[in-house]
């Protein structure tokens, strides 16, 4: 006996942006799944045109308000690579710690207030915070630690106004910057103490097979440069991405989907894939942690990414206050520059996973033309080939804790959804 | 929070979100100190990038983020506002029509097919605008991002049926509180604090950069007088019209300067 079931949920909950989900089974086979993106078109692309490669930053990083730092920066590089423009080693380091505090920021707000609500059934992290105010009052102030240290290097936290190209507008003294020790000495611990924690959640059973893709570089863990690494494919350099990944409409969803060009077939971006393929460079308090709560590799149980998560998070607190400690100001804020007509490209690794810009310059430093591909659109049809896997282990329960569970499911990837330089609206359901 | 009178019964709160980055919504999920505190004293009904929990209206206050993009945001923006008793726009998307307003300068369908393939798939109007074409709003909450002391300031006040207060000055006065030398007289950069709202706590200059207007114009601004000072130091026109054509583009007041400048209009 066969039945056509639709399961819709309107409005996805707890991840950034707005998205709907469509599910058509019929009998046991599942017809199509579709993650609905209902973020209307921001056209970011279009109007970079002849803008000055100056207010590229500025513009870049009202993509997405979860991961400015993520946009402004990746728009900078690429123009810096366009240029040729070479930074000092300090403002390298400063950049470093700039990604560290998003990281942080974006990293403990996901899995203290969105993800972490799921292993005990809450609505949202302040219900959370009715059973586990210890830990969620610890995840808030780690997540204020990881403000604060925005808002010293960034100005702000949403939307930094210091980025420039070449470096900075104005450097952080070293006072200022070491008066953030000890809250970072503090965080430090209590997201070692939060790691252990999380690994003892109750992780629901789902590996399954398919192709991690992040940024490596020879000797630290990548946030900003380095080459494509793939669990299937070898390294490429950065500048080879568009060969290599491509971006497709099709009829059936409603946002630009990446693929690997040459098989047509999705790969998965985000902190699982980073910490498979870079492990090996993680500081110390976070490599051992990766040995003593990481379940062993391949990681590819999506339900893990929060343990990764946290991990990175570990990371990112080290890594900040090894900078700090070993701080002196470069002697310039930022480096002068003359532009030319060039191209450029740059990836660099927003906490969700991979980005890519690409900028044509004119000869007047002017952008011709740009093309940017958040993360999210890059994992959306991983996003919709795992819940086809995932989905039929639910399908005798009722539509509404079918919903539920794939809302979950949907939550590890930390789509987000705002980013819609490439999202189209196909069909639109409110309630 | 200081609260005199506690309400009789926990007020509703709904967010929303239409055409938007969402940073906005995160200040309110970046209060960490009070969000357990504000979350004590609300209900918070719809709120979805917090919370999965969806309860139906009516609500006493709603948020709004992001500006109106699409057919469908018209009828839905109405009917929130039949929902809500107080409606605030949050952040420079809901108050002027944010970033997405440069496309109100632009060919629409030639920015549809420089981002689509297939131009066919996509639904959204020629246009962004805020919330308070479409709508009557309470209060508006200015900044791309608002400023998240601002907004308990709102909740706050809102909790306690008061009128919530935010300055009307200029970022010039945030900059002489803070101390901050003046780059507009010491080093001719062509800033737009003179005409910009202060709210941001004069951030650009503390950071050694002019202001590039985050947080819109200003009660009374005067913008013409602004721009003849820094034409007559220098700074190129078009300059002018990229720095006042940013996310508050769409501001009444922006707009006609940025368009008088493109012009290359003498009047005042
Ligand atoms: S006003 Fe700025 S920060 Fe707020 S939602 Fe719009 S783009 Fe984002
Ligand atoms: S730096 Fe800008 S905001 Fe500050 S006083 Fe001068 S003109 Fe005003």
């Amino acid at each position: 006996m066969t039945k056509t079931l639709t399961i819709t949920v309107n409005a996805l909950t707890r991840v950034e942006g707005e998205g709907a989900l469509h599910v058509q089974v019929n009998g046991d086979t599942i017809e199509s799944v579709r993650l609905a993106i209902y973020e209307p078109p921001r056209f970011f692309e279009a109007f970079l045109r002849g803008r000055k490669i100056e207010e590229v930053p500025d513009i870049t990083a009202r993509i997405c308000g979860i991961c400015p730092v993520a946009y402004q920066m990746t728009s900078v590089h690429a123009i810096e690579n366009a240029l040729g423009i070479r930074i000092s080693l300090g403002v390298r380091q400063l950049r470093r710690l700039l990604y560290c505090a998003e990281w942080i920021e974006s990293h403990v707000l996901h899995i203290f207030m969105l993800n972490a609500p799921d292993f005990f059934d809450c609505h949202s992290g302040i219900e959370l915070a009715e059973h586990f105010p210890d830990q969620v009052n610890m995840g808030l102030r780690m997540k204020k630690i990881g403000n604060g240290l925005l808002e010293l290097l960034g100005g702000r936290a949403i939307h930094p106004v210091n980025v420039r190209i070449g470096g900075f507008y104005r450097l952080p003294t070293r006072d200022e910057l070491a008066r953030q020790l000890p809250d970072l000495r503090w965080a430090l611990d209590a997201a070692v103490k939060s790691a252990h924690w999380i690994a003892g959640f109750d992780f629901p059973e789902f590996n399954i097979e398919c192709e991690l893709v992040a940024m490596k570089h020879a000797s630290e863990y990548p946030m900003n440069e380095g080459e494509i690494a793939s669990t299937r494919f070898p390294s490429i350099p950065v500048d080879r991405y568009e060969e290599y990944f491509g971006e497709l409409q099709v009829q059936h969803s409603t946002a630009l989907q990446s693929v690997r060009r040459d098989s047509q077939t999705p790969y998965f971006l985000g902190p699982l894939a980073r910490l498979e393929l870079n492990h090996g460079n993680l500081t110390p308090q976070a490599k051992k942690l990766f040995q003593d709560i990481c379940p062993p590799l391949p990681l590819r149980n999506r339900f893990h990414s929060i343990i990764a998560r946290i991990i990175e998070v570990v990371h990112a607190f080290e890594e900040a206050i090894a900078i700090i400690e070993s701080y002196s100001p470069p002697s310039e804020p930022f480096t002068e520059y003359k532009s030319h007509a060039s191209r450029g490209c740059a990836a660099t690794e927003a906490p969700r996973g991979m980005i890519y810009h690409h900028y044509e310059i004119d000869d007047r430093g002017s952008v011709v033309s740009s093309k940017i591909v958040p993360p999210t659109s890059q994992n959306q049809l991983q996003i919709e080939a795992d819940l086809r896997e995932y989905l039929p282990r639910f399908l005798q329960e009722s539509d509404e804790t079918i919903a539920s569970e794939c809302e979950k499911l949907i939550r590890n990837y930390d789509p987000c959804i705002s980013c819609s330089t490439h999202f189209l609206t196909l069909r639109l359901e409110r309630t | 929070m200081n609260l005199l009178q506690p309400p009789p019964s926990k007020k509703r709160l709904g967010v929303f979100k239409f055409a938007s980055c969402d940073g906005c919504q995160l200040s309110l999920l970046s209060c960490e100190d009070e969000l357990l505190e504000v979350a004590g004293k609300i209900e918070i009904a719809h709120f979805l990038e917090a919370s999965s929990e969806i309860k139906p209206g009516p609500y006493d206050i709603a948020l709004v983020e992001g500006s109106i993009t699409t057919p469908s945001d018209i009828e839905r923006i109405r009917h929130i506002r039949q929902q809500s008793k107080t409606l605030v726009t949050i952040g420079a998307c809901a108050t002027s029509g944010g970033i997405q307003a440069l496309r109100n300068w632009g060919d629409h369908e030639e920015f549809i097919s420089c981002v689509y393939t297939n131009p066919a798939y996509i639904e959204s109007l020629a246009t962004s605008t805020a919330i308070a074409n479409h709508v009557s709003v309470d209060f508006e909450l200015r900044g791309c991002p608002i400023d998240r002391y601002q907004l308990l300031e709102v909740l706050t006040a809102l909790i306690a049926d008061r009128q919530p207060r935010t300055p009307q000055h200029s970022v010039c006065m945030e900059c002489k509180r803070r101390g901050t030398v003046c780059l507009s007289i010491t080093r001719a950069l062509p800033c737009l604090g003179p005409v910009t709202q202060a709210g941001c706590g004069a951030i650009c200059p503390a950071y050694d950069r002019a202001c590039y207007g985050c947080f819109g114009p200003a009660a009374q601004a005067n913008c013409p007088a602004l721009s003849q000072h820094y034409l007559a130091t220098g700074t190129p026109a078009t300059k002018l019209v990229h720095a006042l054509r940013n996310m508050n583009a769409g501001a009444e007041i922006f707009q006609i300067e940025s368009d008088r400048l493109e012009r290359g209009s003498p009047e005042r």
